[in-house]
């Protein structure tokens, strides 16, 4: 298990911790947890429950970046599945609702997938595609309008409890560990590195590295099928216009602050996750001190900056720009 | 004749698509509505000609959406609120804009980052700062505004063609000047081509990316100007998304998006292009906007399937002598 927590976590829970700590300073009764009809209640169980959609999408997008990918697509990708679920869900059964918005999410990957491993079309590219016609094709599904439903099982999916936690906070949790599992369990989570280390060394050393890249889109779109699911759920509606938008942004942010390096290679699901939850702590702790929420993205930024910065590989203390500011005065 | 191939097949589906539309409905092939395609699009196209510029040299700029909109908020307040004379707020903010683009280039150069994280950097930054300034709509009401709004040239037909067209217009042709006649055009392409034979050729690849990426930022700002004259009012919403829409454009327009090759008069018919849908889906009036997303979409994938067979092609002779040689 050492490779799911390798030593340089340890500024991420440090930076989460950090957080946590200015959200309690903000709002005393951050830590509070109470218990009622089933269910705990507070903070801190809030910041899991928002947190959901970015750390599962997160969970796919660690693998994508991790062989030097990028999918933008997934805040489509999410309006597109949250679109199906709701349009089905009032007359279809909870199984034929979650087949067809992960179906979808499976074949938004495909096509992703093979705009990618097969064409060979840049990820940043490819993928846009589906970020821009996405979207559209969310509308067509939804008509342009915002559909609701009733229906008690997937509204279950967004609001219910299990064993006292939200339903998405341990959908999530599942996800992790079996992406983990299978990832880590297997020599898959190498494979993947190599593509992205060096992706013609790994195909010559007898790598499929084809396969990877199409299996790691698949993953993250059903992923964000997923997330899409659970943010209807959640709302009891989709909007195709809103729903996942910038969501893309963040799931990417969360990766960067995992410390997964967006030129491919060593890759941290938990990190990943964590780097979720560190984005939503932010979130809620802003939203708790009474500062308007448009103050987020500026915080965003500065974070990414920073991050960006730290991981630079330019960038070794201020002696390193000390240094090239002689060097270009001279 | 570097780019000409893909321009001339832009050039073809416009033409293509504007005689269909035209067959449907013989009423698009007025001056009036070419003159209303020109005026809508206008700041589209003044973005869409600063990206060129961006994508050619290989990079990629996430956060012209942000610069409009942070323009006609700041544009707003700065004549409504603190009474500052519209002139002087025009150059404030270009001076702002060119000097945030600046700053980005910089970053993205001597740390090494990739221009994609850089820039979605800078558009959080700007979009959180225009949220900051003011979340309300603030209306403009200086007579500045009504007299550029008022402003036309008659076209032969009834057609207008509007202040902010001739901007656009104005800047379309001056950008394809800089880029195709200048040597920092030619030094555009050259980073673009490849970064390190560039920098072995001589090219100051920083000071060049410093550059290409204020050039891309200040002409954001000038749309944001434009956008403002256009909506007269300031809202910090304004433009989201429209750096999507920018980069479909120049793909359209034939530009490479790994760098190296386009030019400014396709991209200008890539906004044409996707101007066309949006008036033929207003025409038709059954067909809802969401249309334009995917028709956006589907252009895109045939583009850059092309450019991918383009590229393909090219490369195969290449390969071919690499191995007789060897």
């Amino acid at each position: 298990m050492t490779a799911l927590l390798p030593r340089r976590g340890l500024a991420q829970i440090l930076a989460l911790i950090v957080i946590l700590a200015v959200d309690r300073v903000v709002s005393p009764q951050f830590f509070d947890l109470r218990l009622q009809d089933g269910r705990l209640f507070g903070s801190l169980i809030d910041v899991l429950n928002r947190g959901t959609p970015v750390a599962l999408l997160s969970l796919g997008m660690v693998l994508v970046i991790a062989t030097r990918g990028i999918d933008l697509s997934v805040g489509a990708v999410m309006a597109i599945c949250g679109a199906i679920a709701a349009s089905l869900a009032d007359s279809h059964g909870l199984p034929i609702v979650l087949a067809a918005a992960l179906g979808a999410g499976l074949v938004c990957g495909l096509w992703n997938g093979f705009l990618v491993a097969v064409l060979g079309m840049q990820p940043i590219v490819g993928t846009l595609i589906l970020m821009v016609a996405g979207r559209g094709i969310a509308q067509l599904i939804t008509e342009g309008r915002i559909v609701t439903f009733s229906s008690p099982d997937l509204v279950w999916l967004g609001n219910g409890s299990v064993l006292g936690l939200p339903v998405p906070v341990v959908i999530a949790l599942g996800m992790l560990i079996i992406t983990g599992a299978v990832v880590r369990g297997s020599a898959l989570g190498l494979l993947i590195e190599a593509t992205g280390g060096n992706a013609r060394a790994s195909e010559l050393a007898g790598v499929g590295t084809r396969a990877m890249i199409l299996a790691v889109y698949v993953w993250c779109s059903v992923c964000a099928a997923l997330a899409g699911v659970i943010a209807a759920a959640d709302i009891m509606g989709a909007d195709a216009n809103n729903a996942g938008l910038w969501l893309e942004l963040d799931a990417i942010l969360a990766v960067v602050i995992g410390g997964t390096s967006l030129f491919g290679g060593r890759f941290s699901l938990v990190l990943a996750v964590l780097g979720a939850l560190i984005i939503q702590t932010m979130n809620t702790g802003i939203l708790l001190s009474g500062y308007p929420p448009e103050f987020n993205l500026l915080v965003k930024a500065v974070v990414v900056l920073a991050v960006l910065l730290l991981q630079s590989p330019k960038f070794s203390g201020l002696a390193g720009i000390a240094a090239r500011l002689r060097r270009t005065k001279a | 004749m570097r780019g000409l191939p893909p321009v001339l097949i832009t050039a073809i589906v416009l033409v293509a698509g504007f005689a269909l539309c035209a067959m449907q409905f013989p009423n698009i092939a007025s001056t009036r509505v070419v003159g209303n395609l020109l005026t809508d699009n206008a700041f589209l196209g003044i973005v869409a000609t600063g990206m060129t510029f961006v994508i050619i040299s290989g990079g990629i700029d996430l956060s012209v959406g942000s610069v409009i909109g942070f323009t006609t908020v700041f544009v707003a307040l700065a004549i409504e609120r603190w009474g500052v004379p519209p002139l002087v707020a025009f150059v404030a903010i270009l001076a702002l804009s060119a000097a945030f683009g600046a700053a980005m280039g910089a970053v993205i150069h001597v740390f090494d980052l990739p221009p994609f994280i850089v820039t979605l950097a800078g558009m959080f930054l700007a979009r959180g700062a225009s949220f900051l300034l003011s979340t309300e709509s603030v209306p403009i009401t200086a007579p500045v505004y009504s007299t550029v709004s008022d402003f036309a040239l008659r076209m032969p037909g009834g057609g207008r063609l509007t202040a902010v067209a001739i901007i656009m217009l104005v800047i379309v042709i001056g950008g394809a000047l800089l880029l195709h006649l200048t040597r920092f055009g030619a030094n555009v392409y050259a980073l673009g081509g490849n970064r390190a034979t560039a920098s072995l050729m001589g090219v100051a690849v920083g000071k060049m990316t410093i550059k290409i990426y204020m050039l891309s930022s200040l002409l954001a700002g000038i749309a944001g100007i434009v956008f403002s004259f256009y909506t007269s009012a300031g809202y910090s919403l304004s433009a989201v998304g429209v750096e999507l829409d920018t980069i479909a454009a120049v793909v359209i327009g034939g530009t490479l998006l790994t760098g190296g090759q386009g030019s400014v008069i396709g991209t200008f018919l890539g906004v044409l292009i996707q101007g066309l849908i949006q008036t033929y889906i207003n025409f038709d009036g059954t067909l809802s906007s969401w249309w334009t997303k995917i028709a956006t979409g589907v252009l895109l994938f045939a583009f850059i399937a092309l450019q991918q067979g383009l590229v393909a092609l090219a490369r195969r002779p290449v390969a071919k002598s690499m191995g007789a040689a060897s």
